[in-house]
């Protein structure tokens, strides 16, 4: 198994940089342009100047070869510097990606952001699956009882209805008719968690988002625990379990439940770069200004260091992930082998 | 062993979650109370006892939403209306215009005119003087070192974008410390553009010292946090986001208790009617600015009662630029290239036909409502000190369909094929291409606009492509409002100031865009008249209010009657305000819209 993993690691590396190189081929192909959203008055000399001054008229070898300096060398670098305090080299002459619209460095704002998408969207995902693989499992357990068959149903309109939606509605209904909750998130709250009222603020705003896109995640993964558990159920195994007199709760939970989560477990770890890129239709609704929000915006905007930031962190959690399922089906499933 | 390892994962899964998201104690917002504590931001040399008297900043919170968040709040470095908006309540020029357009002292003593000696007699030079005991939000006194500071900052960066207000500029000199004298290098009869509004600010010299040429942008600190004089000072700043202010106590307001609030909040994200619905419906926001809802959603949102809109109209006009070149593909590299000549639109029979087909009326009231526009004949729109609104042209505002068909009969644009469709007497058929950005609005105009042109039996291909391109410099793209491949395109543009000068000068011969030279210029309609270069040449020398208001309004309706373009509606940007905020006034469609937000009061 180690082995598999530093070979895996060790793979990653060039996939990586292919990934990186087709991100900036296609953004560099993609129209668009960086002074778009400047209003009309400002003359086009002084835009094509600063389209000048930003590299946007550099080749695109140049500018991806930059990119990959201060992204693989120069941001970890920082990111030491700024954890353990110390000073490596040059600190000060080390450049930084810097976002073209906010001409702050990249990296910094997606540090920033980082906790209101953790927060809403992890939160979102943790609930999801502490909904779903119960509903599943009994689905599964008692197959067409009438419980299946609500569950069924809300997974079907979980799934299909689209988020836009139901945000919408969320927020029509408890927003505006009823007053209950924030309908945008303030990201300048801070958490005093030895107050009450802090924290039930936090939960107020948080309420919504979560709950609109718990509904969404849950749908897809209960569906996904239910037949896998059913593929469990009729094997001969169980059959040899229950004639051995096990009690049902065994059965389930010790035999059905081990075996069922192996594929189950390897979907959750799939998903979870899907944390990171955040909803991003909900965050829209939500007004949850974290990492989706920062990439739509980065592309409308035309932004285009920001986007390649973004997206290639998102390309390599990815890469990770599927690591980590791997190594994880691997774990579980003993009959697994990768040598 | 393998379930315990699961259980091991799930549970570190758990806590990576949990940290990360507890983790955002750093960031605390400071809230000041009353104004009797000194505070100090950043270096200050000497900080000076605040001024005593007077409750100012005790009105607590008011809550602006920007539903296009600010991304960095210096405005020398970004155009954006977000940004200079969200700047304008720390940093503040010499002088600003007030909603009807008039010139207002802001950190200057007076306005300088040829009366008072403020402006030389040659016009070469204007000398402005600063107020008395100006401080910085640090506590340092403001000097005519800062306004030479800010001209050579601008001038030295490639990367400022208000750059054109410091054009024609040969020197500016801080005369003694509280005055400061801009020298031109050629006469300038109208001299309010450096300096003026909140696009051209002051900066605090000793601040951005280190940040002059390259390293402007890279002063991220600088840039989110600047030291001000106006009524508020940053505490805290995220990018696209939102950002937090506190009162400055060394406002030169505070002595008479201004501004009111203590703290002001801008939160941006989301959209327009996310906006609409936090300020009208769930008062959840005080404020919220630039809201484009078509009026059948906004209007209900008004009637509920939580709140007014506000229009505030300066110059903008939502416009048809008819392209005087020939767009023609089979051109080839001579496609819309100034010396091909358009087939049928450069006739004023066409012209003017096509503009009394259009129903005005229709489209204001579907696409914008009467708070949001108003229809319109001429370019420059506006009544304000130096330039007028021409009425020459207001019988394009009434639709009359048989009239503009009258004229095409006349000019012999006859259907010749029985098709519906005109053609020229050369058998071309009355096709027109119309192109315009991808925007709800825009599109239900589009709509109305071909229906009425059909009826004339004019065709028309609606075309729309996404804003960031259309108004982009791509020069290799088609699809820009710059290339005009199209025979018609639909866009809004206004003035940046109350004054006509600058803004006439889009459709001289000189602004030409042509193709060949990288789409540089800025008469996009490639309109070029003689008679109209001479007039602005007079425009530019005029110093007597009465004659600049005739002269643009000459100059306005040449640009109509020549057929450089046809106006639709006269635009307002539309805010909503809730109903305890006071103090506002008419919103400001010439300067921030925040240029009195000191005077903003929460009644009880």
């Amino acid at each position: 198994m180690g082995r598999y993993i530093i070979r895996r690691t060790l793979v990653a590396i060039p996939t990586l940089i292919a990934i990186s190189f087709v991100i900036f081929l296609i953004l560099d192909l993609a129209p668009g342009d960086p002074t778009a959203q400047l209003p009309l008055t400002i003359p086009p000399d002084v835009r094509e100047r600063l389209r000048e001054s930003l590299g946007f008229n550099d080749p695109m070898l140049i500018r991806w070869l930059k990119w990959l300096q201060q992204m693989m060398i120069n941001e970890p670098l920082n990111m030491v510097e700024q954890i353990f305090g110390i000073t490596i080299g040059e600190s000060g002459s080390r450049t930084r990606i810097l976002s073209w619209a906010s001409r702050a460095p990249v990296v910094d704002t997606i540090i920033e952001r980082l906790p209101q998408t953790m927060w809403v969207l992890g939160l979102a995902f943790i609930f999801g699956i502490i909904i779903a693989i119960p509903v599943g499992v009994i689905s599964a357990y008692k197959q067409y009882s009438a419980f299946d068959n609500v569950g069924t149903f809300v997974s079907m309109v979980g799934y299909s209805v689209p988020t836009f939606f139901t945000g919408l509605l969320a927020i029509v209904i408890f927003s505006v008719l009823l007053g209950w909750f924030p309908s945008f998130y303030s990201t300048t709250h801070v958490v005093d968690w030895t107050s009450w009222g802090s924290i039930w603020i936090q939960i107020k705003q948080m309420i919504m988002p979560v709950a609109v896109l718990s509904l969404f995640n849950a749908a897809a993964l209960s569906r996904f625990t239910r037949s896998a558990v059913l593929d469990n159920l009729n094997e001969e195994y169980v059959r040899t379990a229950r004639s051995k007199g096990l009690g049902e709760n065994r059965v389930i939970f010790r035999h059905v439940m081990r075996n069922s989560m192996i594929p189950v477990v390897t979907l959750i770890a799939l998903q979870i770069p899907g944390i990171f890129a955040g909803a991003i239709i909900t965050e829209e609704i939500f007004r949850v200004n974290g990492l989706g929000q920062y990439l739509i915006r980065s592309i409308q905007g035309a932004d285009v260091p920001a986007v390649q930031t973004l997206t290639f962190i998102f390309a390599a959690l990815t890469v990770f992930f599927n690591l980590v399922a791997d190594i994880t089906y691997g774990i579980l499933d003993p009959r697994i082998r990768y040598d | 062993m393998k379930r315990t390892k699961l259980l091991t994962l799930l549970a570190v899964l758990a806590l990576v979650v949990a940290a990360c998201g507890g983790g955002d104690g750093d960031d605390e917002t400071t809230t000041t109370d009353g104004g009797g504590a000194t505070t100090t931001t950043g270096d200050s040399t000497e900080p000076t006892e605040p001024p005593s008297g007077g409750n100012a900043g005790e009105g607590g919170d008011l809550i602006l939403q920007q539903w296009q968040p600010a991304t960095l709040l210096n405005p020398f470095l970004s155009g954006g209306t977000k940004e200079l908006l969200a700047s304008s309540l720390v940093l503040e020029p010499l002088a600003e215009y007030d909603p009807a357009g008039e010139l207002v002292p802001a950190l200057a003593a007076e306005i300088p005119t040829a009366d008072n000696g403020g402006i030389s007699e040659d016009f070469t030079s204007v000398t402005w003087t600063l107020q008395e005991g100006l401080l910085w939000s640090d506590g340092t006194p403001v000097t005519a070192n800062d306004v030479v500071f800010t001209y050579e900052y601008c001038i030295g960066s490639s990367d400022c974008t208000q750059s054109s207000f410091f054009s024609g500029i040969a020197s500016v000199e801080a005369v003694d410390d509280l005055t400061a004298q801009i020298n031109f290098e050629s006469p300038q009869p109208f001299p309010y553009n450096a300096f003026v509004t909140y696009q051209s600010p002051i900066l605090q010299a000793a601040q951005f010292a280190d940040c002059m040429g390259e390293a402007a942008v890279t002063c991220t600190e600088q840039n989110e946090f600047p030291i001000g004089t106006g009524p508020f000072k940053v505490d805290e700043f995220r990018t696209n986001d939102t950002a937090v202010y506190s009162f400055n106590e060394n406002y030169r307001g505070a002595a008479d208790g201004m501004p009111f609030f203590g703290s002001v909040t801008i939160v941006g994200g989301g959209d327009a009617e996310a906006s609409a619905r936090a300020v009208l419906q769930t008062d959840e926001a005080d404020y919220g600015w630039n809201l484009q809802v078509l009026p059948d959603v906004l209007a209900p949102m008004e009637a509920e009662g939580n709140g007014v809109l506000l229009g505030a109209f300066a110059s903008n006009v939502e416009r048809l630029m008819v392209n005087q070149t020939d767009p023609d593909p089979e051109l080839g590299d001579q496609r819309s290239e100034p010396g091909t000549e358009h087939p049928f639109l450069t006739d004023p029979a066409v012209y003017q036909a096509l503009s009394l087909a259009i129903d005005r009326q229709a489209i204001n009231d579907v696409a914008y409502g009467d708070f949001a526009g108003r229809p319109t004949c001429n370019v420059w729109p506006a009544d304000t000190a130096t330039a007028a609104a021409s009425t020459n042209n207001d019988d394009c505002l009434t639709q009359d369909i048989a009239a503009a068909n009258a004229l095409l009969d006349e000019a012999g644009y006859e259907d010749t094929d029985g098709d519906g469709i005109r053609e020229t007497p050369d058998g071309e058929p009355l096709f027109i291409l119309y192109s315009t950005s991808t925007n709800n609005v825009r599109q239900l105009t589009q709509d109305i606009v071909k229906a009425n042109w059909a009826e004339i039996g004019v065709d028309s291909e609606l075309k729309n492509v996404d804003a960031g391109v259309f108004f982009g410099g791509d020069s290799s793209s088609p699809d820009t409002y710059q290339a005009f491949y199209a025979d018609i395109e639909m866009y809004t543009n206004g003035s940046g100031s109350p004054d006509a000068g600058t803004y006439m000068g889009n459709w001289t011969c000189d602004q030409v865009v042509s193709p060949s030279e990288n789409f540089g210029g800025s008469n996009i309609a490639r309109w070029c008249r003689e008679e109209y270069d001479a007039k602005y040449a007079e425009l530019q020398a005029a110093t007597d209010p009465e004659e600049r208001k005739a002269l643009s309004i000459e100059l306005n309706d040449m640009t109509i009657q020549g057929g450089a373009m046809i106006p639709i509606t006269w635009r307002a940007s539309v805010s909503a305000f809730g109903n305890d905020i006071q103090g506002v006034g008419d919103l400001n469609g010439w300067d921030s819209e925040y240029w009195n937000i000191e005077s903003w009061t929460r009644s009880e």
